[in-house]
């Protein structure tokens, strides 16, 4: 090689080599980066703006979109307005997007559906000249509040799903107040959600210390046969546990038939352990205890003995020692466990739905209801979109203290 | 101090935990020999009368259309949808591995995100973007989400066995006169097999476990195993739900094997490489 030697030629070829280097290891992550984003990562994030993005009314009802656009609310509308909503309807109707549009107007306005499909069946051919004429049709529409509502569902751009997804709405004066109260759920039901996780990510905490602790002082092989009974409930299936929970937990279940037989409990006082907030708890807990124990004893592996016999040397008692020398080693277990265990309890949908009844609902499953029953789908994505964004705060934080490198499986 | 597993009590309080683990799935397994359609001991099977156990609810599936074909469909959807996540996974554990990738933090976490975020929030996603494509009740379409929420446990199996590889290895077979492909079929490969083996396991089980996808963007041509059992645990409760949950511990056991196997051998050539060997 008739390569000079030179301090700028070493510098270059240096510069040229990591250069290719970094092409090289960018080339290698690149198909599964693009797959990620393009089947993953985009149609959630197209998904989100739903939640803020709602053309579908506007689309359907262009002329309605234009003449409303800056509605004082409050007012009444002019002839020209009455005469633009009109001929859409009579539009839409022609074109069978109507329900639609009826449909999207209904979650903002109770009975709106009926409202808009009847008026412009009613309105036939003509579109109505002035209020009067809508009026004769349906008295509603001499309401002002029904001209605000319509309003604010002709905006492409707009908050009320988020406002709907923390209890609130805009009265007819656009003033933010609370939702009429037989329609608050979602702050009830994030807390829960809260509240569901926590107690799990407790409870995981409470029972996989001890299982990790006593795996992790055995000898090797022997805490690597107990473990296999970790690991066998981690690799059975999801829907296979909560069908045991089932069996075991249900009114005629194993765990009823065994208490009635013993006479512990009378036939008629069966316990209620299941499709309720405590079958959800139990079974959420059995199912996420393996991602506890699995990081507190990979951290319990690696405190080295000798620190808590030093203790004990110098006078500590069994409980001191414990409490101020090996508990603090192990907080990095603690803090992957518990962040990883509670990050995957706030997104529970199966577990909840199967085995939650009425109360052990969590906020996953009126997600799932709005997205395929209800069909707000804007009201779906502003709930999603807050969950999502609690859950990728905790992944950051997890990401930041521990690396995603440590979210250890088995 | 021998290893004893700390005081008497703690090993009680242990013990009672992994009953509580183990128990609720090993009592599936009598039941689903039940002789009556009922889901708990009837007083035949708690006298171990022969009569009081049956294999019917195993000829049940057997004999149901509806069951082998989702079983079919969870066989295919679940190779499929390994094999994808296992070669993109591999390769970007490749990547990843090496220190000059730029940005590496913000791609990691991208690339594990699929773990974490509720499956509600991804399968609405697809749903829409599935939509638009025609996607929809497709099994192609259920492959590739699949395939997205399989490959964070390639990259990571196989980023844990890379980091005990020794770089100068792929270069001595370069210098040597190896291609790229020799160097990675016959010196890389090799040695992150049992990684890249784990991770296609996770993958496979990733898939073959998973229900919410199916139930959001698969069609009636898709039903898998869990989509049934779904099914069958809403609407009509029938113990053939217990027999597939049998076989289903029955697979966990051998892929856990499995898993064991390829982790031992990890570690064997882990030790070798410390001893110089």
């Amino acid at each position: 090689m008739a390569r000079e030697l030179t301090p700028p030629a070493i510098a270059a070829d240096y510069a040229r080599a990591r250069r290719r280097g970094r092409l090289e290891s960018l080339a290698l992550v690149a198909p599964l980066l693009v797959f990620i984003i393009v089947t993953f990562a985009a149609p959630i994030a197209a998904m989100l703006t739903r939640s803020f993005y709602t053309p579908e009314f506007a689309d359907i009802m262009p002329r309605t979109e234009e003449a409303l656009s800056a509605w004082q609310p409050g007012a009444l509308p002019s002839d020209a307005v009455v005469e633009a909503v009109s001929a859409d309807l009579i539009a839409a109707n022609e074109a069978k997007t109507i329900g639609r549009a009826a449909s999207r107007f209904n979650f903002e306005f109770p009975g709106g559906r009926t409202l808009l499909t009847q008026t412009a069946r009613a309105l036939g051919g003509e579109p109505a000249r002035t209020l009067a004429d809508l009026v004769a049709l349906d008295p509603r529409w001499g309401a002002p509040a029904t001209w605000a509502a319509m309003a604010l569902v002709a905006k492409r751009v707009t908050g009320i799903h988020y406002l709907a997804a923390l209890d609130l709405r805009l009265d007819d004066a656009y003033a933010i107040v609370p939702e009429r109260e037989q329609n608050q759920i979602y702050i009830t039901l994030f807390l829960r959600t809260l509240w569901v996780a926590g107690l799990v990510t407790f409870l995981c905490l409470a029972l996989g210390y001890p299982v990790a602790f006593v795996l992790a002082h055995l000898p090797i092989k022997m805490s690597n046969l107990l473990m296999i009974l970790v690991l066998l409930p981690f690799w059975t299936s999801l829907l296979v546990r909560t069908t045991s929970w089932i069996v075991l937990l249900q009114s005629q279940g194993v765990i009823n038939d065994l208490l009635v037989g013993t006479g512990f409990i009378a036939n008629d006082q069966r316990l209620a352990m299941i499709y309720n907030a405590t079958g959800t708890i139990t079974a959420m807990t059995h199912i996420l205890l393996p991602f506890m124990v699995l990081p507190l004893y990979s951290v319990m592996r690696t405190i080295p003995s000798s620190y808590a016999r030093a203790a004990r040397s110098m006078g500590a008692s069994p409980m001191t020692t414990f409490l101020r020398v090996y508990a603090p080693l192990t907080l990095p277990g603690v803090g992957a466990g518990g962040l990883l265990v509670f990050i995957l309890a706030l997104g529970y949908y199966i577990t909840p739905a199967l085995v939650g009844g009425q109360s052990g609902q969590l906020i996953s499953n009126i997600i799932a209801f709005h997205m395929q029953s209800s069909l707000n789908w804007g009201l779906a994505a502003a709930l999603g979109a807050i969950l999502l964004g609690g859950v990728l705060g905790l992944y950051l934080v997890y990401a930041r203290v521990f690396g995603v490198e440590r979210m250890r499986f088995a | 101090m021998t290893p004893n597993g700390g005081p008497i009590w703690v090993r009680i309080i242990a013990g009672a935990v992994l009953a509580f683990l183990m128990l609720p799935i090993l009592v599936i397994v009598p039941l689903s020999f039940n002789a009556e359609p009922y889901f708990t001991f009837t007083p035949a099977m708690l006298s171990l009368d022969p009569d009081g156990y049956s294999l019917r609810w195993y000829r049940d599936i057997f004999q149901n259309p509806q069951w082998l074909q989702a079983i079919q469909n969870s066989f295919i959807i679940g190779i499929s949808a390994t094999v994808i996540a296992t070669g993109l996974g591999t390769l970007a554990a490749l990547g990843l591995a090496r220190s000059e990738l730029p940005a590496r933090g913000l791609i990691m976490g991208l690339l594990i995100s699929p773990l974490i975020v509720p499956l509600v929030i991804a399968a609405t996603g697809m749903f829409f973007f599935y939509s638009n494509l025609g996607l929809t009740g497709t099994t192609l379409g259920l492959v590739l989400a699949h395939a997205a929420l399989g490959t964070p446990f390639v990259v990571v199996t196989v980023l844990a066995t890379l980091s005990g590889f020794d770089r100068s290895l792929p270069r001595a077979a370069a210098s040597l006169g190896a291609d790229p492909l020799t160097v990675f079929t016959r010196v890389t490969l090799p040695v992150i097999f049992p990684g890249v083996a784990s991770g296609a396991l996770f993958a496979f089980i990733t898939s073959f476990d998973e229900v919410v996808m199916v139930l959001f963007i698969g069609g009636p041509e898709q039903r898998t195993i869990p989509r049934q059992m779904w099914a069958g645990l809403r609407e009509q409760i029938s113990p053939t739900i217990l027999a597939v949950a049998t076989l289903l511990i029955v697979l966990s056991v051998i892929l856990l094997v499995s898993i064991e196997a390829l982790r031992r051998r990890s570690a064997k050539l882990a030790a070798a490489k410390l001893n110089g060997g």
